[in-house]
């Protein structure tokens, strides 16, 4: 008995907690009940879900892995990713807005902001008073960020903010932006800093919303920055260290939008094998065709590998150890999985697939524009290029 | 005024909505589907916090089941819930409603003071809504049943029973049993912020038949009066038959058949005479 023991206690556990199971069980009760029945109107009439995230804010959706002290609710990466891929197999949108508002607005001014910082805006957005959006992209920055164009000139104890930002998630409904902005022209990547922006100090307009393919409840548009002045206190991080801040930001985040990839995909494959049992063909479901059935086989296979690359990506996080590669293979394969899955998904679904009242419709546009954002598929494979090179 | 103490009783079940048939063997397959709080026990553990928030109370939920029923109770503990105690040894294994109820009474005992006791209507895996009132039974309480509405004024309940075809209001003084329906409130969602503290193992107080000082001939299958000899699913009889023609013609032929089946007897529909004035203008 006690050599068994010895045994399994050496052995890999893939079982989840409690706490695990109760925050995935949490966030599926939620997702059915507050999201599922607009999700698709939200969608179609490109209509942000203020009133939901109001009552996902109180149930503690917008701090889930800020500790209790700053507001959140103290629960780990792993929950964290099992609560935004059950929001995202309802509401991929959802999903993003709160992943967006999570990982790359509160985390970074809870692991890099100072007290004071924590106090005025990490407590008010962790328990959802106030909307985070994170501003890196440029019309002429994208994959490249380094070479973004936004200025931070120094005024006294304040900065002043020019520039374009877009494709801005939660660009018009936030209330916090962390903005970052070149604070000296003779550097490239370390002449960026991270700056905590409250849109009350005023000099940011608000660009029209864009009209996508996907993930269309989500506002996304451009913030132009004109004269916006930043008191120098909200310099997040040092001055000059943005850019690196940014990215170890999106590190995590790209583990949010990876759980939300999976989400899309467990959608398109849920619905596969609800249509394909009840559709009849030649007398019989169309599941019963083999044609049908390695399309399903092959979706639930690259689910399983996709969830074991997330849930080991958010596990390293967990026990502090390095997960950028595996955060981003977890990115890479999860969300090119979800548009495998979701293309097959309209495939079984035929000419219904095609249709805007079935779901899968749904998960196809979302499913492309996760491909896109949070690091393309192209940039993905070039960070883990970068360390399985190195 | 002191705190109300209310006690609550959860039930861990299989979600039903998700229970398939296996098409081979006939029975119900329950591999894989999760276990939620019974739904009705969710109703009772809102009116519990009703009381906490409104009136202010200590509540406790009770559950008895298998040791993996401690999920039910930190999810009741999500749900605001104070403190929760798990009934959980093999001597209980195979109760009926009777030795549950029986149970459960010892263990409402040992926790000791109660002013309230709050259960849901019936489980969604047994339907038999016995539990309840055999539990106001074992512990000399007035039991109210199908509660859908509760008012309290510091002293007494009163309660607006849903019955079939009427609403029966009954006043009754603390202590009592109420047992409620669906129709009562909205539970609400565990919250996220509860998670960490309800899923610290020292939440939860576990009792097994030792704790509870009763001879195990007193508990579980054994103990238990009723036997389920089998489980089916009924024979479905149900047909369709398509009507044809004109729409006024199929309207004609769907009333007389209607009417062979006595469908449309006058004991059955108070609007008769409108369905004949309507069947002559065909």
């Amino acid at each position: 008995m006690a050599t068994l023991f010895l045994y399994t206690a050496r052995i890999m556990d893939f079982e989840l907690t409690n706490q695990h199971r109760l925050a995935r069980a949490t966030a599926r009760d939620v997702a059915r009940t507050e999201l599922a029945p607009y999700a698709q109107e939200w969608d179609q009439t490109m209509t942000f879900p203020g009133e939901a995230l109001k009552k996902l804010a109180r149930l503690g959706f917008m701090g889930i892995s800020i500790p209790k002290a700053y507001g959140g609710c103290g629960l780990d990466s792993i929950s964290y990713v099992l609560i935004i891929e059950e929001l995202a197999k309802v509401c991929a949108s959802t999903a993003i807005i709160v992943s967006v508002h999570n990982s790359v607005c509160a985390y970074p001014i809870f692991m890099l902001g100072t007290e004071e910082q924590k106090q005025s805006y990490l407590v008010p957005l962790s328990r959802g008073e106030k909307l985070g959006a994170f501003a890196l992209t440029e019309p002429n920055a994208g994959s490249d960020p380094a070479s973004l164009e936004t200025v931070a000139e120094r005024h006294g104890d304040h900065f002043i903010l020019n520039g374009t930002k877009t494709f801005i998630t939660n660009g018009s409904t936030a209330d916090i932006v962390l903005v970052m902005a070149r604070t000296d022209r003779t550097k490239r990547s370390r002449g960026i800093t991270a700056f905590i922006v409250d849109k009350s100090f005023g000099g940011i307009i608000v660009g029209s919303k864009e009209n996508k393919l996907g993930i269309r409840a989500s506002d996304t548009c451009e913030l132009i920055f004109k004269r916006c002045t930043v008191p120098a206190a909200n310099v997040l991080g040092e001055l000059g260290a943005g850019l690196g801040a940014a990215l170890d930001t999106l590190t995590f985040g790209r583990v949010g939008v990876a759980a939300q990839a999976l989400g899309v995909a467990e959608c398109a494959f849920e619905e596969s094998i609800r249509y394909s049992t009840q559709r009849k063909q030649f007398g019989r479901p169309i599941a019963d065709f083999q044609a049908i059935q390695w399309m399903l086989a092959d979706m639930a296979t690259e689910i399983e590998a996709a969830r074991s690359l997330v849930y080991r990506a958010a596990w390293l996080k967990d026990r502090g150890k390095p997960f950028a590669a595996e955060a981003s293979m977890a990115k890479l394969y999860a969300s090119e999985t979800a548009m495998r899955c979701a293309t097959k998904a309209v495939q079984i679904h035929g000419g219904y697939g095609c249709m805007k009242d079935y779901r899968v419709e749904r998960c196809f546009r979302d499913a492309k524009v996760i491909e896109i954002y949070e690091g393309t598929s192209e940039i993905q494979r070039l960070i883990i290029a970068r360390n399985v090179t190195k | 005024m002191h705190p109300l103490k209310i006690i609550v009783t959860v039930k861990q079940v299989p979600d039903t909505n998700q229970v398939k048939i296996d098409p081979v063997t006939n029975s119900l397959v329950r591999e894989g589907v999760p276990s939620i709080i019974n739904p009705e026990d969710r109703n009772a553990i809102e009116v519990a916090l009703w009381f906490k928030e409104h009136v202010g109370a200590e509540t406790t939920a009770l559950c008895m089941g298998p040791p993996q029923a401690v999920s039910a109770l930190e999810e009741a503990l999500a749900m605001g819930i104070d403190k929760a105690v798990l009934l959980s040894d093999r001597a209980f294994a195979g109760s009926d409603t009777l030795v549950t109820a029986f149970t459960l009474s010892r263990a409402v005992m040992k926790i000791g003071t109660y002013d309230l006791i709050l259960c849901g209507r019936q489980a969604i895996d047994g339907d038999t809504a016995q539990v309840g009132p055999q539990l106001a039974g074992f512990l000399g309480l007035p039991q109210i049943t199908y509660a859908e509405e509760i008012q309290y004024d510091g002293m007494t309940l009163t309660i607006r029973r849903g019955l079939e075809d009427s609403n029966e209001w009954i006043r009754v003084k603390l202590p009592a049993l109420v047992t409620v329906s669906a129709g009562i409130n909205r539970p609400r969602h565990p919250s996220l912020y509860n998670i960490v503290a309800a899923c610290d193992p020292e939440r939860i107080t576990r009792l097994t038949a030792t704790d509870l000082k009763v001879p195990a001939a007193m508990l579980g299958l054994t103990a238990s009066p009723t036997k389920v000899k089998k489980i089916f699913e009924p024979e479905r009889h149900a047909r369709a038959e398509m009507l044809e023609g004109e729409p006024s013609h199929m309207a004609r032929q769907l009333i007389e058949k209607l009417r062979a089946l006595h469908a449309l007897d006058r004991e059955h529909n108070p609007h008769e005479r409108e369905v004949s004035s309507a069947f002559n203008r065909l």
